[in-house]
């Protein structure tokens, strides 16, 4: 198919007058894509996806499945189908049941429909279960259950609101392999919600970041992480140092401190600006020691270390409003450094993002 | 040896098994200090009233009437299978269930109704549903008279449309309005509880899977709403079948029902055996009733 799977365009939700959850989000999800929609509680992620699935309807704009227009389609006329963050798995039911309940409801035959039912359990590894009632399984078998429970009906786009969020970590952890080969295998669109950034970084061919309704970014997991537009978008995902900032002519930024940095990435018209550093991309000197050629370079005195095993978090006070957070890998080659000693801090002008606010 | 005016405390004596299961002891021993006086009024006025009748149901009567503590016998209990407690028994049976399936229909709709509400709004409409009890239950029929009656408010309606008296009041619709009005506020609430309960998240996953409203709410909100139904029916079921105040008043004593039958039996037939052994009876039904009932409910969930 060569329309996208899902199209949102300017779409806007707002409950009674004052309240925008959903703010003019335009966004395309390719078919086949795994696309996560990333941001804190309240940023309007969950109202996106329940308008996608029919359980809310867009204030203005249009949602269009594969070409086709939704409008103010009811949920069970869509071609997708939800996997609830609290599973909603009707307690009256057996797993079988459950995952049948699709399928008879289109009027899928009976022989056919036990076919399918099976081989879905199978996939999810929970054929010895078909007869068991929703209570007597895990947390993880639910939400095993409730995938399987959508995947049976091969709906065109699979929308996925948190479903891991209610597992503990290291189960959260499997599943997402899990889902992800699972989407690879079936190639079905998901489009998942999380307020989880490594969940999306690890699955997602594509993330969309959202705050206070509106769709700040879309892009892979990598340009996500290392080439934020906002602050944001910065703050939100990973480590950073926020560095504010002002303009200095092209590809060039001062810092509070009188320091004149070069700047690679992000395209600063005006406003207040900042400079977004990851502690990883920062590397100590000792003072004599050489810096390569075209590294932006501050002096520094370290003010804190902190040891985590596998690395070393040092706060070094370069004469900004905060100290830097250093990340520096617990490796025999690299020096480890004192309290209170001098410092350069470097890094390449590429590992920098003047973002705005 | 010093006397502790303490309590002991854990380490002051080391916490053995058998010291665990004195605690226990204590425990349960105060639990049952607390509910003493409910046990004390239940075997008082309920539990010895019902053992006297039991009794009763197995004594005899003298040529003119009066019990015989003595010649212990089982008349009473074969008189039950004769056709007229028969004939009264189906009546009342079928009267009850549609008194109770008349509730269930009216009263669902509008429990989902309320339950669907605003906190605010649901409230206001949970504390009208109960005005009724702030009044007493005889007035009340009463007012049924009135507006039942041959130039009450029905009438009066059918009049104004250019039709003619309508007799309801003293037929078998008149007992059947009244007991439907009458014991509605026991329908709505427990529904209202088990509607209210409810996870609508369920009825949008099912919404989801293709159903349309209607069948959601057949697969899903009725089936989960059913401890409700349940509890909902046999609140109005039992005592629709041993109604004995509202037959009186509004059915005109025209067809008799167990209630005034065994009324009857007590004051006006002084046969205090049967009254007992049909009394009785019905409550070993209604026990066996509710049993299946609740069985039937459980499976259901």
């Amino acid at each position: 198919m060569a329309e996208p799977a899902v199209e949102l365009v300017g779409v806007t939700k707002r409950f009674g007058d004052e309240v925008v959850a959903v703010d003019d989000v335009t966004l395309t999800v390719e078919d086949g894509e795994f696309f996560s929609l990333l941001g804190p509680s309240g940023c309007g992620k969950t109202t996106t996806l329940r308008m996608i699935a029919g359980f809310e309807f867009p204030t203005q704009g249009s949602i269009r499945i594969h070409g086709a227009e939704m409008g103010l389609k009811p949920p069970n006329e869509r071609p997708v189908n939800t996997v609830f963050q609290s599973y909603a798995l009707f307690p009256h039911m057996t797993v079988f049941d459950n995952v049948a309940f699709g399928l008879q409801m289109r009027g899928v035959e009976r022989s056919e429909m036990e076919s399918r039912v099976r081989r879905v359990l199978d996939q999810v590894q929970l054929s010895r279960r078909a007869d068991a009632k929703p209570r007597q399984l895990s947390g993880g078998m639910q939400q095993r259950v409730a995938l399987a429970r959508a995947l049976v009906n091969e709906p065109e786009v699979l929308l996925l609101d948190e479903p891991l969020g209610a597992l503990d970590l290291k189960l959260r952890q499997n599943m997402q392999y899990e889902l992800k080969d699972l989407q690879t295998r079936v190639g079905i669109t998901f489009v998942y919600v999380t307020h989880d950034q490594e969940e999306a970084l690890t699955m997602s061919d594509r993330i969309g970041v959202m705050n206070e309704g509106r769709l700040l970014q879309v892009g892979d997991s990598r340009d996500i992480y290392e080439n934020p537009r906002t602050r944001f978008v910065a703050d939100f995902i990973g480590d950073i140092n926020l560095v504010p900032a002002t303009y200095a002519g092209p590809g060039s930024a001062r810092l509070s401190n009188g320091a004149e940095v070069g700047i690679e990435n992000g395209n600063p018209a005006s406003g207040p600006l900042t400079l977004a550093l990851r502690p990883e991309r920062l590397i100590l000197h000792a003072p004599g020691d050489p810096v390569p050629e075209g590294r932006n370079r501050l002096p520094a005195r370290i003010a804190r270390r902190t040891y985590f095993g596998d690395v070393y978090y040092y706060d070094v006070d370069a004469g900004l409003e905060q100290p830097l957070e250093v990340k520096e890998e617990n490796r025999p080659d690299l020096a480890v450094y004192e309290v209170g000693d001098e410092v350069v801090v470097s890094w390449h002008p590429e590992a920098a993002n003047l973002v705005t606010d | 040896m010093v006397k502790t005016l303490r309590r002991p405390t854990a380490g002051d004596v080391p916490v053995t098994p058998e010291l665990e299961a004195a605690a226990a002891r204590a425990r349960s021993r105060r639990g049952f200090t607390l509910s003493l006086p409910a046990y004390a009024y239940l075997i008082l006025f309920f539990a010895v009233p019902l053992v006297l009748v039991l009794v009763y149901s197995f004594a005899s009567r003298s040529s003119t009437g009066r019990t015989l503590l003595q010649e212990w016998n089982l008349d009473s209990y074969r008189r039950l299978f004769s056709p007229l407690v028969g004939e009264i028994t189906v009546r009342s049976f079928v009267l009850a269930t549609v008194t109770t399936l008349i509730a269930l229909v009216v009263s669902y709709p509008f429990a989902y109704y309320i339950a669907t509400r605003s906190a605010q709004v649901r409230n206001i409409l949970l504390v009208l549903v109960m005005i009724p009890f702030w009044s007493n239950f005889l007035v009340r029929t009463y007012a049924w008279r009135v507006i039942l009656g041959s130039d009450g408010f029905v009438t009066q309606i059918s009049q104004a449309f250019g039709g003619e008296e309508v007799r309801v009041l003293f037929t078998n619709t008149a007992v059947l309005i009244g007991l439907v009005y009458g014991f509605m506020p026991f329908m709505v609430l427990p529904l209202y509880a088990a509607i209210e309960r409810l996870d609508w998240g369920l009825v949008e996953a099912a919404r989801d899977l293709y159903a349309n409203g209607w069948t959601a709410f057949r697969r899903v909100t009725l089936p989960l709403s059913m401890p409700g139904v349940v509890a909902g029916s046999i609140l109005v079921f039992i005592p629709a079948l041993g109604a004995y105040v509202t037959p009186a008043i509004l059915g005109g004593g025209r067809a008799t029902l167990l209630g005034d039958y065994i009324v009857s039996q007590f004051l006006t037939a002084r046969n205090w055996p049967f009254g007992s052994a049909l009394s009785m009876a019905v409550m070993a039904v209604m026990l066996v009733a509710t049993i299946l009932y609740f069985r039937a409910g459980a499976k259901t969930l």
